[in-house]
């Protein structure tokens, strides 16, 4: 192993003076004059001319510096020891060059440390409205009492509907179920101690029946299949860095929520294809658009390892329905890639549609099942973002395994997990949650739609997720993506309301915005509403 | 269909390490159900001190229920996932921090960054600091789990930085200076030294010294140090811990360029025992890392309940200073138990004065002095003494014949047993090697030769295990 490792070092020069041949041609070049210098007394030697001690000591020299350079690769080499069984070593060879190596300069001369190149990219405050909007509203966030004049959050997904219930449950429930045994007597070794890495059995069991729950109960979900992450954050990194290389790409239909240029793309190095759909089609998904983008891709030497679907779509709102949902298969399966479903909404409809998961399709039909992954979640269905559970159901076995191993960098808190374990199990108190959430997101809805309407401002048809897709492209001036980011600005600093312009979802028509209306209460759509005539009208 | 990374062995998964883990999940000892099942020593893991968490949770409701004076804090804990993290939770760990060294050294909760857990701190801060392709230096021995954290994803490299049992595996600058020019010759850009102070497996804190070469090192190549503290709350016994950013400030050096180039690694799992809870975090002196490793922490936030839940409990500050007292008491009691059992049973330890384990001498008992005699060793313990230890070679240790064996996970009773199992096969091996050495002083011939594989393979194979 030592041999190898030395032999592949091509480029180090050896500290000692090298003797080099003498160049044809004669040339008078330093080194060919040193050569000629050398090689002469020795010839002459040879002949019986003369030069004897320079002749015998230049040959005593260079023996003596080879022995110096053989003597400090001997040094150099790891302990004679029997070589110990470094997994790094055996790697190495497995090691990609990367842009580190050009950069080494000669032994001695070391440049500035930095951190890494990705480091710096991320530190950079986010140029994206999105975030922008996001940290301006928190900063001055709307209060009703407390803070009339502040940013009316409409930028955030948040289902701030139905918190009540929950705390209601927490406060009759939580004690007992977090660490309290049958008996009542204390044991904090359940949440204390290590617990298995992708989220205990009871966990995964409870998840899989509230997935069901929340999907309609027409799917079944087998909690065997689930790994469970810190949020779905994690959950579709996680799953990227299972399925694609670097330079890999996803064809992502847009518009798209924005969080998927940084979890996809930030550390995998995985590139994102949007893949555009328009307003003429409601914003529809097109299985010829996919393949035209696709053709794209592979002209380029691109190589597409999946199709990353919302399934209800974030920022739109509608549902893909069976025959969509078919035809995503077909072109998967023709084209050998995988599907992302991320399904993070599933339990947030408020139409007459249902929702229809992956998951069902697959159970009914005889798919290739093992290019299907699902993202979920329960930051938006049970409003607890803040308790970090994600989940990545696949069935496809050998990404399952990859991905528990992953799932390290990212597990759900233990006694997060023991207190969730107890509410998804109360089955009863779920169904009640899940129909009073779907009616109060739907009264939501159809005021706030309303509202829109009154400015002349219509909204996509939509069945499901926090917010509306509403175009105010007959308010933007120039048409075009700089006239969307002015009408979001005023509306951000002079109307004191954060909502998010298209372009920050890639959408290819200027005008589009998404309004999130979940984190507000119904007495607060009038003062949206006032807000937004107020900058209009000016 | 899937990618490199993820058919890739490098989470290093196959290693022994993990390999002793899963025969213990087969057959795992319990002392009514399974008593002759494997002892998990391999665990470094502390539930010493678990009846002083409890009884504080008891007198406390609040923090369980999430209350505060009786008013429910749940819908802001709902919502919260600010990855700034929750700032009465930040304000209480760096207080807490400072406390475990002394209060020499100040922490601002500023530059600390929340994460789930020190694995994913420890890769975080790979991720900020080297591209792929560049190498950290880690002393021998190390925590097998760094080949996974600090490699898979990240396609750093690792470079070992030699220690041997000459100097009680001290890292001197010639081993320092050795790695990087290892490292070079692989033609791997050296971005930094990660230490882990107290060492996982050594049990031992670095001295002022050992600290202040690696800090002249660092100096030198212009490289980054990253200092893996998680064990500081652990040390029993003197010497005393002293944290890098001490030995920094000692050597007035925040006004240097290094002192931007410094990172703590920490968490809860071991100085409080509360692995589960997923409780890391990275403290840095550098703006960039800090700003990029807050928003790389969306990969693994904790959880809004579990920061509330702890920041009541830090910020109990007699409970803490009491616990952590009474726990380091018992880690030290462990500590004499296991070192004085071992030595009856003719095993030597390297002296330490941290941690959750011990880092045991049993070249004497090595067949050969290979790694090959080692894993035989190993697997000997594993199997017919049913203990699931860590061999040195898991640990990278340059040296076969080291073992790193854990005993804050278990009771005392289970404790005793261990140490009787392992006394049972010692004497076993040694019978055995008195069997072998008294055929050869007799001389060769064959039917010698076949009386002494007799005598062997009753000594090698499984009879009844004394257990």
């Amino acid at each position: 192993m030592n041999h190898s490792r030395s032999r592949r070092n091509p480029t180090r020069e050896p500290d000692f003076p090298t003797v080099k041949p003498p160049s044809p041609g004669g040339s008078s070049s330093g080194g060919a004059g040193a050569a000629m210098r050398l090689i002469v007394p020795l010839q002459g030697v040879v002949q019986g001319r003369g030069g004897l001690i320079l002749g015998s000591i230049i040959p005593g020299a260079l023996y003596y510096f080879f022995q110096l350079y053989l003597k400090r690769c001997r040094s150099a080499k790891p302990n004679s020891n029997p070589p110990s069984p470094s997994s790094s070593s055996a790697q190495l060879a497995d090691l990609s060059r990367s842009s580190s190596r050009s950069n080494l300069s000669s032994r001695g001369s070391v440049g500035p440390v930095r951190v890494s190149a990705r480091a710096n990219s991320i530190a950079k405050p986010n140029a994206s409205p999105y975030y922008i909007g996001l940290e301006m509203a928190s900063e001055d966030p709307y209060d009703r009492f407390d803070n009339p004049d502040g940013i009316m959050q409409l930028g955030l997904s948040e289902n701030r509907l139905s918190l009540d219930l929950i705390e209601t449950w927490i406060l009759e429930n939580l004690e007992r179920s977090m660490i309290g045994g049958a008996d009542g007597h204390l044991n904090i070794s359940g949440i204390a101690t290590y617990q298995p890495l992708d989220g205990m059995m009871e966990m995964k069991i409870a998840v899989a029946g509230f997935m069901s729950q929340v999907m309609g109960t027409t799917v079944s979900f087998d909690p065997s299949r689930l790994v469970l992450t810190s949020g779905a954050t994690p959950a579709i990194e996680t799953l990227c860095f299972c399925l694609a290389d670097q330079g890999n790409a996803f064809l992502v239909p847009t518009p798209y929520y924005p969080g998927f240029d940084r979890d996809m793309k930030w550390r995998t190095g995985v590139e994102l294809i949007p893949v555009h759909c328009r307003s003429s089609d409601n914003f529809a998904l097109s299985v010829t658009a996919l393949d035209q983008a696709f053709n794209q891709a592979r002209k380029r030497g691109q190589k597409v390892r999946g199709i990353l679907i919302s399934n209800p779509s974030n920022p739109i709102g509608n549902m893909l329905n069976k025959e969509t949902l078919y035809s995503l298969l077909d072109f998967a399966r023709e084209k050998n890639i995988h599907i992302i479903s991320d399904e993070i909404f599933a339990g947030s409809t408020y139409g007459s549609e249902e929702f229809v998961s992956m998951a069902e399709i697959l159970e009914s039909e005889d798919f290739d099942k093992n290019r299907v992954h699902i993202i979920y979640g329960l930051s938006k269905d049970l409003s607890l973002p803040g308790f970090r559970v994600g989940v990545i159901y696949s069935f496809n076995t050998s990404v399952l395994a990859a991905a528990k191993k992953l799932a390290r960098f990212s597990s759900v808190s233990a006694p997060t997990q023991r207190i969730l374990i107890s509410m998804l199990s109360d089955t009863r108190f779920i169904q009640r949650y899940i129909e009073t959430t779907r009616e109060r997101i739907k009264k939501m809805y159809v005021a706030f739609a309303a509202g829109l309407k009154q400015l002349g401002i219509e909204c996509t048809k939509s069945s499901a997720g926090l917010y509306c897709w509403a175009d105010m492209s007959g308010l933007i001036r120039p048409y075009n993506e700089k006239g969307e980011l002015e009408l979001w600005d005023k509306l951000l600093k002079i109307g004191k309301i954060n909502i998010t312009p298209g372009s920050a979802c890639h959408c290819i028509e200027p005008g589009w915005f998404r309004c999130c209306f979940t984190m507000l209460a119904e007495e607060d759509i009038p003062v949206v509403i006032k807000r937004i005539q107020r900058v209009v009208e000016t | 269909m899937l990618s490199r990374k993820a058919r890739l062995d490098a989470h290093g998964e196959d290693s022994s390490y993990f390999l002793g883990w899963k025969e213990y999940e087969k057959n795992a000892y319990d002392d009514v159900q399974n008593p002759t099942g494997i002892i998990q020593m391999g665990l470094a893991e502390n539930q010493l001190s678990f009846d002083l968490l409890e009884s504080w949770l008891a007198s406390n409701q609040d923090a369980a229920r999430l209350t505060r004076n009786g008013e429910s804090v749940f819908r802001e804990l709902a919502l919260f996932q600010d990855y700034h993290g929750l700032p009465d939770f930040k304000n209480e760990l760096v207080e807490f921090m400072a406390e475990i060294r002394g209060n020499k050294v100040n922490f601002d909760p500023r530059k600390l960054v929340l994460m789930a857990g020190a694995t994913s701190a420890n890769e975080t801060l790979t991720f900020c600091i080297a591209e792929s392709g560049d190498a950290f230096l880690l002393p021998t021995p190390y925590y097998p789990g760094f080949d996974r954290d600090l490699k898979w994803r990240t396609g750093v490299e690792i470079v070992p930085i030699h220690c041997s049992s000459s100097n009680g595996f001290k890292v001197t600058k010639c081993a320092l200076e050795e790695a990087y020019q290892q490292a070079h010759k692989l033609s791997l850009n050296v971005k930094g030294v990660l230490i882990t102070n107290p060492s996982n497996p050594l049990g031992t804190t670095m001295g002022r010294d050992e600290l202040n070469d690696l800090i002249g090192f660092a100096v030198a190549k212009k490289i980054h140090i990253i200092s893996d503290e998680i064990y500081s709350g652990t040390v029993f016994d003197h010497p005393s811990f002293i944290s890098i950013m001490e030995a920094l400030m000692d050597r007035k050096l925040q006004d240097t360029d290094l002192w931007s180039r410094v990172h703590i690694v920490y968490s809860l799992s071991k100085d409080l025992g509360l692995p589960g809870f997923r409780v890391g975090m990275i403290y840095s002196n550098n703006e960039t890392v800090v700003s990029a490793a807050t928003k790389m922490s969306s990969f693994g936030l904790i959880s809004s309940q579990t920061q509330y839940l702890l920041s009541k409990i830090l910020s109990d500050k007699k409970f803490t200073r009491n616990y952590m007292k009474e726990n380091r008491k018992r880690l030290k009691t462990r500590r004499d138990m296991i070192v004085a059992a071992l030595r009856d049973a003719g095993i030597g330890c390297l002296k330490s004065n941290a941690g959750l384990f011990c880092w045991v001498d049993m070249r004497h008992l090595l067949s050969s002095n290979t790694f090959d005699a080692e894993m035989e060793l190993w697997k000997k313990i594993l199997r017919e003494a049913g203990l699931n230890i860590s061999p040195g070679a898991s640990c990278h240790c340059s040296e076969p014949g080291w073992f790193r064996i854990c005993f804050a996970n278990m009771s005392e009773d289970t404790l005793n047993l261990s140490m009787q199992r392992i006394k049972a096969l010692v004497g076993r091996i040694q019978q055995c090697r008195r069997g072998r050495v008294t055929h050869q002083d007799s001389g060769c011939n064959s039917r010698r030769r076949s009386f002494s594989k007799w005598v062997l393979n009753l000594c090698s194979y499984d009879r009844e295990p004394d257990r």
